[in-house]
């Protein structure tokens, strides 16, 4: 992708993007991931999201955007079963990966969440070595072989660009990264797995400027591996390195007085940021809502 | 997981067997730890009612202790009744207000000041104290000099009462939002009036709670009033003067008897300690959810 | 905590007078009884510790340091103590080995395993538990549960007599239902409701975001738990052990009742033993003089182990919070 080559010319500082730089058609392999049909989300007897329905490309970046409430965060946490973390949680829809219902009777969302990893808003690094917790998860899955798990470090450290800072501090606590690094450090535990899909709940939006910068240079070059979506508030990280885009929007019910979440538009990015068709997206992207 | 063209059959199924089977086992022992904690519990209980159940009656409950070969069924355990009821009485008179004024300091006085801190970390430090050391204290102090007394039970009592009772009352005192000190401050009421006019009343329900706990837990103390009020067997009417017994004090003495007459009065005296002691928790709880308005 | 921040707002309105810098004297008076009850707690430690030690002075100087600690314990010219600190470590140690087990697998259902709902019986039952007097446990243990386990200690104990390891601990020909084991069996018992609501608490602490990042990775909850939970929580838990170490060895009358009241040392846990607040329990109230001392003696070093105890546990527990609120 041309935006690419551009960045790796110039040093990461942020620059104000024109919008929507990008080639008209999405890199991708073109299969589908994820099959999204008619799924509506509740927490208890809230109906946080209704009736989504949209494909998700092998090989790109799907970015969800839209204001807070819409239920990005929860059709996101829905692609790896994190909702059956909250109880009183439940859902109504299909949702298949790779053609195989990720709902199913003898689904385990332990195996799910191998495959479809995901990055916190927060960094979460585990209060362990920098090591260790890049080892964690080839570890719970059998690797006992140290060769083997050293291997899978560096190699994951090296694609989540940290290696070369880290290398010789692999035993100091995790805890004593900054904000970018830590996030880094995420990004490599999730990969240590090696996930088919990577999910990022708005991976930048607690570091500064230019540890997003490196983080979003990450996220292109993580494509060419994985599958990405990432719930962003930032409209012009969206612009920056996503592929396609889904616009979400809360809908309030003025007589019974009643939220819920609604994807409202989906498309490249491209198109929705410069020929949205709804217009609550284009009131969106030009700013005129928040 | 691969990158390619073509969609694989996925399956996402069962992780190998053995990590969810050590999952499973994991989750069984802690369930087993609970049972192990149930039963002792359980079978105590029903020893205790059994063992009592039988043996109580009024004519139990209010009549005098007899030497320890008399049969089940002859004489009760009215005196050491009564002494509980005093000397535990007496203990709570002394140390709840005490224990409250000094939680008090703590949070409302002395805030983030070292010597608060260190107030508080020692009662801390004093709640980890032997009930017996306590009781070998107070005889140091006050029975070698004014002989045995309910008085000198209860002064041990107190001390094991004083730091429970500090702790719980800071921990509710803690919970009082500052917005309503704030407001009584601004109509002009000095800290003494805001403290017992709107933060004790804000934090009664908790420090009542708290008070009764630790009045159940005197009221089973043994250890502390070995020394102080030296068991006997009769009623004695003045807690200040003179020796005096007390439930758990029979039940002691009772337990290495090898006559059955006096095991089965000590069942008897055990059930009425543990009703008396489950009633004050209950009682507690009760009063804990009806002024729950600042605990969570 | 206190509210004052720049006025002293406990300065009444209408006397912010340059010359009215006194509080009211009411006001003032509060203030000092509240200052004297929280030094009261001083005052009874320091005194404690002094009252006692000058009242046990007469064993120190009549036995000296040799013959405090040593093993032979016979009333009133031998009074080594040695046996009794032998017993109560013993006794508190198979407490620990039984209830830690237990309390922390109790203290990871409630907060991982069970849901909200679910949860409330159980902590009523841990409640029940601790409510229980210590002399109602001692009346149980000594009248039911010794006669009991005295037909299992005599089949264990013959069957592993000659064994290395197990012969050791758990055979030996003085086998009786009061014994080392039983007390450790009943403290377990009653330092568990402690150290179970004390884990609770720290491990209540692990960031919901550390838990959700082990679950995203594909782990199983026990996999999360030894993954995230556990080595957040491991000071704290330290801590809470401590305390429970703490409070085994002070136990009193239950302890008194089951342990068997023979100075004994012996690795055999079948066996009946000693431990220093059981001794001053059953031999306090006829003894005189240097035996007196003696006892007292005793009650002080129980005074400074647990003091000791209690400092580092209530330490460790301090610290461990700090580290997790920073980090």
């Amino acid at each position: 992708m041309d935006q690419s080559e551009q960045d790796a010319v110039t040093t990461r500082l942020p620059r104000p993007e024109p919008l929507a730089k990008q080639a008209a058609e999405p890199a991708g392999t073109g299969n589908v991931i994820f099959d999204v049909r008619d799924v509506s989300i509740w927490y208890g007897g809230f109906k946080a999201v209704t009736d989504v329905s949209m494909p998700v490309y092998e090989n790109e970046i799907l970015a969800f955007i839209g204001s807070s409430g819409s239920g990005k965060s929860t059709v996101l946490r829905a692609f790896n079963r994190m909702n059956d973390l909250v109880p009183g949680a439940r859902m109504e829809g299909e949702l298949s990966y790779r053609g195989v219902s990720l709902y199913g009777k003898d689904v385990s969302p332990i195996t799910v969440r191998r495959r479809i990893g995901m990055v916190f808003q927060k960094p979460n690094p585990f209060p362990k070595s920098i090591y260790d917790n890049v080892a964690y998860g080839p570890r719970i899955n059998g690797e006992r072989n140290k060769g083997k798990l050293d291997e899978i470090v560096e190699r994951s450290l090296r694609g989540a660009a940290l290696w070369d800072e880290v290398k010789n501090r692999l035993k100091t606590s995790g805890l004593s990264l900054s904000g970018g690094q830590a996030q880094r450090l995420c990004i490599a535990r999730t990969i240590a797995v090696e996930p088919d899909v990577v999910l990022m709940d708005e991976p930048a939006s607690a570091l500064d400027p230019i540890a997003t910068g490196a983080i979003e240079d990450l996220m292109r070059e993580l494509k060419s591996k994985y599958t990405i979506i990432i719930v962003t508030h930032n409209m012009q990280q969206a612009t920056r390195v996503s592929d396609r885009t889904a616009f979400f929007y809360v809908l309030t019910d003025t007589k019974s007085d009643t939220r819920t979440g609604v994807l409202v538009e989906y498309g490249t990015t491209k198109q929705i940021f410069e020929d949205p068709q709804d217009s609550r997206t284009q009131a969106y992207v030009t700013g005129r809502m928040g | 997981m691969a990158v390619s063209a073509d969609p694989q059959k996925v399956d996402l199924r069962e992780p190998p067997s053995w990590r969810r089977t050590k999952n499973r086992i994991m989750t069984w022992l802690m369930v087993l730890a609970f049972v192990l904690v149930i039963i002792p519990l359980g079978l105590v209980i029903v020893t205790v009612v059994a063992k009592g159940a039988s043996i109580i009656s009024w004519q139990f409950l209010t009549s005098d202790i007899p030497v320890n070969i008399a049969p089940p069924g002859v004489g009760g355990m009215g005196p050491a009744i009564v002494g509980t009821i005093q000397i535990t009485a007496l203990a709570t008179v002394m140390a709840v207000p005490l224990g409250v004024l000094g939680a008090i300091y703590i949070n409302e006085y002395g805030g983030k000041g070292l010597l608060a801190q260190v107030v508080r970390f020692m009662a801390d430090v004093m709640t980890g104290v032997p009930s017996i050391v306590m009781g070998l204290f107070i005889f140091s102090i006050y029975t070698l000099h004014f002989g045995f007394s309910g008085f000198g039970g209860a002064l041990a009592l107190g001390c094991l009462m004083l730091p429970v009772v500090i702790r719980s009352t800071e921990e509710m005192l803690k919970l009082v939002p500052d917005s309503l000190r704030q407001g009584s401050y601004a109509l002009g009421a000095t800290k003494a009036r805001v403290t017992m006019t709107v933060v004790l009343p804000a934090a009664i329900g908790g420090i009542v709670s708290g008070a009764l706990l630790a009045v159940a837990r005197a009221a089973g103390e043994t250890a502390p009033l070995l020394f102080t009020i030296l068991t006997v067997t009769s009623v004695n009417k003045n807690p200040f003067s003179g020796p005096n017994t007390s439930l758990p004090s029979q039940i002691f003495s009772n337990a290495s008897s090898s006559f059955v007459g006096a095991q089965a009065r000590g069942w008897g005296a055990a059930l009425t300690l543990i009703v008396i002691a489950f009633v004050l928790m209950v009682v507690a709880r009760l009063v804990t959810a009806r002024f729950a308005r600042y605990s969570s | 905590m206190s509210t004052v921040v720049q006025a002293d707002p406990a300065t009444p309105a209408g006397s912010a007078h340059p010359l009215a810098h006194r509080r009211p004297l009411g006001d003032r008076g509060f203030a000092i009884l509240a200052l004297g009850s929280g030094l009261l707690v001083l005052v009874i430690l320091v005194l404690i510790a002094v009252s006692t030690s000058q009242q046990a002075s007469s064993w120190f100087t009549t036995e000296g340091l040799s013959g405090v600690f040593s093993t032979t314990w016979q009333p009133p010219d031998k009074l080594g103590a040695l046996s009794f600190i032998y017993g109560t470590a013993v006794t508190s140690v198979i407490a620990l080995v039984i209830a830690v087990p237990i309390s922390l697998g109790m203290a990871l259902l409630l907060t991982e395993v069970v849901p909200r709902r679910w949860g409330r019986p159980i902590v009523y039952v841990i409640d029940l538990l601790a409510v229980v007097p210590s002399v109602v446990w001692g009346l149980w243990g000594i009248l039911v549960l010794a006669p009991w386990l005295q037909h299992i200690y005599s089949s264990i104990a013959s069957g592993v007599n000659g064994i290395p390891v197990l012969g050791f601990f758990f055979g030996g020909e003085n086998v009786s239902g009061a014994s080392f084991f039983t007390a450790g069996i009943i403290l377990a018992i009653m330092i568990t409701p402690i150290v179970t609501s004390l884990s609770r608490e720290v491990i209540a602490t692990t960031p919901t975001i550390d838990k959700q990042g082990a679950y995203a990775l594909g782990s199983t909850r026990w996999e999360m738990i030894t993954g995230v939970v556990l080595p957040h929580s491991q000071g704290g838990l330290v801590g809470s052990v401590l305390l429970g170490l703490g409070r085994a060895m002070g136990e009193t009358i239950a302890v008194a009742l089951v342990i068997g009241s023979s100075p004994e040392i012996t690795s055999h846990l079948f066996s009946p033993g000693y431990s220093l607040p059981s001794v001053i329990a059953n031999e306090f109230g006829e003894a005189s003089g240097v035996f007196r001392a003696a006892l007292m003696g005793m009650g002080v070093l129980l005074f400074i182990f647990t003091i000791i105890i209690n400092v580092i546990a209530r330490g460790v527990v301090e610290r461990s919070a700090r580290r997790s609120r920073g980090a």
